[in-house]
């Protein structure tokens, strides 16, 4: 049963609601909105919100430089390309802890995520090394990998306690009539875990798509996505913030698009579960 | 010999002449900072490949802490990831001394001995050429005329600490958002450690005696912060400890600043009346000193140097002659003007009466470039070379955990006296456990 709210609860709910809403998203409107100035209005003090002359010349510069497209392919395809990958690998890994634990099922799910703990840049250069004598650098297939692993644990860890909710005995019930052990992760778990597997997929694309250790460190030039883009246009001798904010504002134009029409998917995914 | 084998022949010679012409086709991959000189290279690339075909350029273009990490673990790797890398007067000895950049030979078209003699010692290992200087900077006092005349001072060539002080004084008008004076306090070896670093050596102080001993006990470094604490405390921007060089850039050009002790580049861009408010104000004076000796200015340069891992040296060559010669210059000068010609590489720039008459800052910068002396920075003899900086490889760690205690006491976190014991304590600890001294 709702719980009974008054008049004036509500819009205080509302107001503190809109508050932090807006104080969370302010970074990336103040990005937005500088990206439309001139250098000049982009640093001028006391801030200038919206009285200023709209201009799109930081994004014809930031295209006339840059090859946006061939980055944001990029993009696409080690986001995507990373975590189903990861997914194919995670749903059978998940399957098995959720439904066959063994007593050391806590103790490998531990050391998966004990994989996270430690910095990245601590394997940079065997990695790079390992890399760079499979002839790799610089390569969308070693981006994709590299990608799939740091993401794994993750992908793991959310699949596993989706796949714990649901009950044992429909999968039994599925044997029993005699599905193999392929049909029954094809055609019952998986169906039954959409959502959890839905916003796993997002959660994961935009792990993948904003992560800027790995993508910036591991690629030059063929197989650079947007996270270099947006590092080349940050300058430490020169006012460049509205063109950066312009180059920042297109990377992350498709991931928030994606984002806003997968809403529902990513909080329904996100509090499966949690709720019952 | 049949026609139709004769025309085989003529085929088979003609797709062996076309694969030879392709082979020869290189690309470059050519890593750099986007700071507005480079941008301006970038767009001059179809230039280049026009003059030179056969060589195409790929550009990696990346903020300088990026781009110093990248190149850093593929040089040490042996990666092989770049052709030509953009690297500062910092990595240039030490890179070169670990042979893991290729020595320069330049033509004699190129005129190595145009380039400006301290700049190329800094670029130079025993006496051979591994970078090539792209352009080059030093530090000095840009401030705002009319603020100056309205406080009834006048600002001399060679000022020293104490009329900086006194000036920061008369001209700091918190109320109408101007303050006197503004300084780098944004913690990084590259940030406010280069201000500090080179303070200290005009206070006679040094980061280490010839037994590599930290020198943050002694007095003269004392001096220098406590000055520096003093002058940002009573005169500074509110937030000094986040203000870098890009921050005070922004504040000096609204017109929030007396006076702004920079780069030598930072010249340019005051006085654009696209960006600068306070284009037509800005006057120039040498970098401080304490009672007239040794000047706080500092010496460094972008460069351009080809790591030894390249395939492509000899084309990575032609392109750091073009890049870096005459001819670009003035290429520079024929597209944008004068004005908007890479600074302080070369002798002959200063020479021109072309450049010297649309760039007011000129002579300060070629004075302020050729007065310092990084390979003997400070009042003392050192074991080290570097004006700024120490080229040493544990120098950036250290220095930036030292700048981080500098900032802090920039902000009133903590005294100069706790600021500089801590910074003695961990420098100590770090070059001991390095091994110094060796």
């Amino acid at each position: 049963m709702a719980r009974k709210t008054t008049t004036g609860q509500r819009a205080l709910i509302t107001v503190a609601a809109w508050g932090i809403g807006l104080l969370i998203s302010f970074p990336i409107i103040w990005t937005i909105l500088t990206s439309f100035k001139t250098e000049a209005t982009a640093i001028a003090s006391p801030p200038v919100w919206f009285n200023f002359d709209w201009t799109l010349q930081n994004y014809i510069d930031v295209n006339t430089r840059s090859d946006y497209l061939r980055y944001f392919w990029n993009s696409v395809v080690i986001a995507v390309g990373s975590t189903l990958l990861g997914l194919a690998v995670a749903i059978p890994a998940a399957w098995s802890m959720a439904f066959q634990p063994t007593k050391n099922t806590k103790n490998v799910l531990m050391w998966m995520l004990s994989t996270k703990m430690m910095p990245a840049v601590g394997v940079l250069v065997p990695v790079y090394l390992g890399l760079r004598s499979m002839g790799l650098l610089d390569t969308r297939i070693a981006l994709v990998t590299i990608m799939m692993l740091m993401n794994l644990p993750i992908i793991v860890w959310m699949l596993f306690t989706y796949f714990r909710e649901i009950p044992g005995e429909i999968l039994e019930a599925a044997r029993m009539d005699g599905a193999n052990l392929r049909n029954e992760i094809i055609y019952v778990l998986t169906p039954m875990a959409v959502p959890g597997i839905a916003s796993t997929l997002l959660l994961n694309v935009i792990l993948a798509w904003n992560e800027a250790f790995w993508t910036l460190n591991l690629t030059t030039t063929n197989a650079a996505p947007l996270t270099a883009f947006i590092a080349s246009f940050s300058s430490p001798q020169g006012l460049f913030y509205a063109k950066l904010s312009a180059a920042s504002t297109m990377a992350i134009a498709p991931i928030l698009i994606l984002g806003w029409f997968s809403q529902k998917q990513l909080v329904r995914g996100l509090t499966f579960g949690a709720v019952k | 010999m049949t026609t139709k084998f004769r025309i085989l022949m003529g085929a088979t010679a003609l797709c062996a002449s076309a694969g030879i012409a392709a082979a020869q086709d290189v690309t470059l991959t050519v890593a750099t900072v986007n700071n507005g000189d480079m941008i301006r290279m970038q767009g001059l690339t179809s230039e280049f490949e026009a003059a030179n075909p056969g060589i195409k350029i790929e550009w990696v273009v990346l903020e300088e802490n990026v781009l110093r990490e990248k190149v850093t673990t593929d040089i040490a790797t042996n990666g092989g990831q770049y052709d030509v890398m953009t690297i500062g007067t910092y990595e240039v000895p030490i890179w070169g001394r670990q042979e893991w950049l290729k020595p320069l030979e330049m033509s004699a078209e190129y005129d190595v001995d145009d380039l400006l003699p301290t700049i190329r010692e800094a670029l130079s290992v025993d006496g051979t050429l591994y970078a090539a200087p792209f352009y080059g900077e030093s530090a000095m006092v840009m401030y705002r005329t009319d603020l100056m005349e309205q406080a009834g001072l006048e600002m001399p060539d060679e000022p020293t600490w104490d009329f900086i002080r006194e000036a920061a004084e008369k001209m700091h008008d918190p109320d109408n958002g101007v303050y006197g004076i503004c300084l780098r306090g944004k913690a990084g070896w590259g940030e406010n450690m280069a201000l500090l670093t080179s303070m200290a050596n005009s206070f006679g102080g040094k980061w280490f005696d010839m037994e590599w001993v930290p020198q943050f006990d002694q007095k003269p470094w004392q001096n220098a912060i406590t000055y520096y604490v003093d002058i940002m405390t009573n005169f500074g921007p509110p937030g000094v400890s986040t203000n870098g060089f890009n921050e005070n850039l922004a504040l000096f050009q609204t017109g929030k600043c007396g006076m702004w002790y920079d780069a030598t580049v930072a010249a340019g861009f005051v006085t654009n009346p696209i960006d600068s408010t306070v284009a037509d104000k800005v006057g120039f004076a040498q970098a401080p000193s304490a009672e007239g000796g040794q000047k706080a200015n500092w010496l460094w340069a972008w460069t351009l140097a080809i790591p030894a891992s390249s395939e492509n040296a000899e084309a990575a060559q032609t392109f750091i002659e073009w890049a870096t010669g005459k001819g670009y210059t003035e290429l520079v000068a024929e597209k944008e003007g004068w004005i908007a010609a890479p600074p302080g590489t070369r002798t002959s720039l200063y020479g021109n009466p072309e450049y010297t008459k649309v760039a007011p800052f000129a002579e300060m910068t070629l004075a302020a470039i050729n007065s310092a002396n990084p390979g003997s920075p400070t009042v003392d003899e050192v074991p080290y070379v570097g004006a700024q900086y120490v080229a040493i490889p544990e120098f950036q760690g250290i220095a930036t955990t030292v700048g981080q205690l500098f900032s802090a006491a920039a902000s009133g976190q903590s005294s100069p006296e706790e600021a500089l014991a801590a910074a003695q304590a961990t420098t100590t600890r770090e070059m001991s456990r390095a091994g110094y001294p060796k």
